[in-house]
């Protein structure tokens, strides 16, 4: 699967997409593919308030929780709760129907410290090859 | 042995296959302890017996029993399958991360035994075949006569040309399967593994990881070391007296356990199943009602057979009876779930021929 070059990526596998002060915030295909398949998602309400770096949510596979945090700081509109039924459904379209939450950006303009999709396919081809190491 | 292997599926996948078709699991780091008398006949069985809690004087050759090595404390040294090779020979499959401190253990403790003991933990590769058509993937592998093979009994055949080879009707999924002793060099794991692999592709056979082992072992309230049992919980507690032979002569861990016996158990392992929403899982901690803590929970997981999420937990006696609330602490919120009966799932015996 491709990364939308729009989007920014955090280290910890989130992807973010702004649309002036609205943006929307999920996991990477990378992060679902570590996690296999996914049954339990957990979403903060709206309004809560969204802190870089803090953790916001977590998505639970079979076999692990992932803890997913922030990449801008915000206040949710709206969380995609329809992944409380169908919460594979992040595994089968992490960059689409699989987005967690939508936020109001804080600070719209400061997304200087996240990667273009370049970089994060970079990062990644990294950890496959310390994976496999 | 991977998580999951990207090829089957996933985890669920894998899981799904063993329940209903068939999977196959290298478990070659599991361990292989032999002991045989050396003289009088009799003194293997008496050393198994001291050192083992389950009665081996029941075993005929070619049956194997589960079973524990026990500290003195009534604690665990490990979970083990002890299989009857023959009159004074017996082959002790042990797990691998205790494999040191278990062979050590079984030294020391048969020294005044009349017996050898011997790691052949190097010289044996394990598969697991596992799932209701694993003996059809099997059968065209061996002459061995399996249909004649019943659970927990081992025999030997020609399997994949390799001579002698042990097959025993157990597994560790709580389906129907076997494990098989191979030679341990890679070349022959491998040539076993592939033909196992090709001779399955007609019944969807999957190659299955550690995860899809943990879920199937859990709903089959199957205890893992370091987590249901360990060397801090005892066989009561861990409910396991219909293998253990407290009447029935002496073994390491009776006195205490006798002992523990008259003063009453602190904590008794129990199922939850989740009521709330939530995932309990390994290590998280059981509060009751008040939110005080009770318990902990051993291991936790959703359950792909049942499609509910379950556990399994140490709780106090009096918060054991089934449909009693306890609560599970999930990232600081309290969910709750109640005690069901256990194991959460149990595979349908096959209807007897007519």
């Amino acid at each position: 699967m491709s990364y939308p070059t729009q989007f920014r990526y955090t280290k910890e596998h989130e992807w973010i997409e702004a649309t002036g002060d609205l943006a929307t915030i999920g996991i990477t295909d990378y992060a679902q593919h570590e996690l296999g398949d996914v049954v339990f998602v957990e979403l903060p309400a709206a309004g809560t308030n969204l802190v870089t770096g803090k953790t916001f949510s977590s998505v639970e596979s079979v076999k692990a929780v992932s803890e997913i945090y922030a990449p801008a700081n915000g206040q949710v509109v709206e969380a995609n709760t329809a992944l409380q039924n169908k919460p594979e459904v992040i595994n089968s379209d992490p960059h689409g129907a699989g987005w967690l939450v939508k936020i109001k950006l804080s600070n719209p303009a400061d997304f200087s410290s996240l990667m273009d999709a370049a970089a994060y396919e970079a990062y990644i081809e990294e950890k496959k090859k310390e994976a496999s190491a | 042995m991977p998580v999951e292997y990207p090829s089957s599926g996933g985890l669920v996948a894998e899981h799904k296959a063993v329940r209903s078709g068939v999977g196959i699991f290298d478990v070659s780091h599991m361990g292989d302890i032999r002991i045989r008398t050396t003289k009088k006949p009799g003194g293997a069985l008496d050393a198994v017996q001291y050192l083992t809690m389950n009665d081996a004087s029941k075993l005929a050759i070619g049956q194997a029993q589960y079973s524990a090595m026990l500290y003195p404390e009534g604690t665990f040294v490990d979970d083990v399958i002890v299989h009857r090779l023959s009159e004074d020979d017996y082959l002790l499959v042990i797990n691998a991360g205790t494999r040191e401190k278990d062979i050590n253990w079984v030294r020391q403790t048969t020294v005044d035994f009349d017996c050898t003991v011997e790691d052949l933990s190097d010289n044996y590769t394990q598969l697991a075949i596992q799932g209701p058509r694993g003996v059809d993937v099997l059968r065209k592998l061996t002459d061995a006569n399996l249909d004649g093979l019943r659970n927990y009994w081992f025999t030997h055949g020609t399997l994949c040309s390799l001579k002698n080879t042990l097959i025993a009707r157990t597994g560790y999924t709580g389906e129907d399967g076997f494990e098989i002793y191979i030679p341990a060099d890679v070349p022959t794991s491998e040539r076993i593994w592939n033909a196992v692999i090709e001779a399955g592709k007609e019944f969807g056979i999957l190659p299955c990881g550690l995860g899809a082992r943990n879920t199937l072992r859990l709903e089959s309230k199957m205890a893992l070391y370091e987590h249901e049992i360990s060397d801090k919980i005892n066989m009561w507690e861990a409910g396991l007296e219909r293998y253990c032979k407290m009447d029935e002569g002496e073994f390491v861990g009776r006195a205490a356990l006798e002992k523990a016996r008259g003063v009453g158990l602190q904590r008794i392992l129990v199922g939850l199943e989740m009521v709330e929403r939530g995932i309990a899982r390994d290590g998280y901690r059981c509060l009751n009602e008040n939110g005080e803590p009770i318990g902990v929970v051993t291991s936790g997981s959703p359950s792909p057979t049942l499609g509910k999420n379950i556990a399994l937990a140490y709780v106090p006696p009096a918060m054991s009876a089934l449909g009693t609330l306890v609560y599970v602490e999930i990232r600081s919120q309290k969910c709750k779930a109640q005690v069901v009966a256990t194991p959460f799932y149990k595979r349908l015996k096959k209807a007897s021929a007519k």
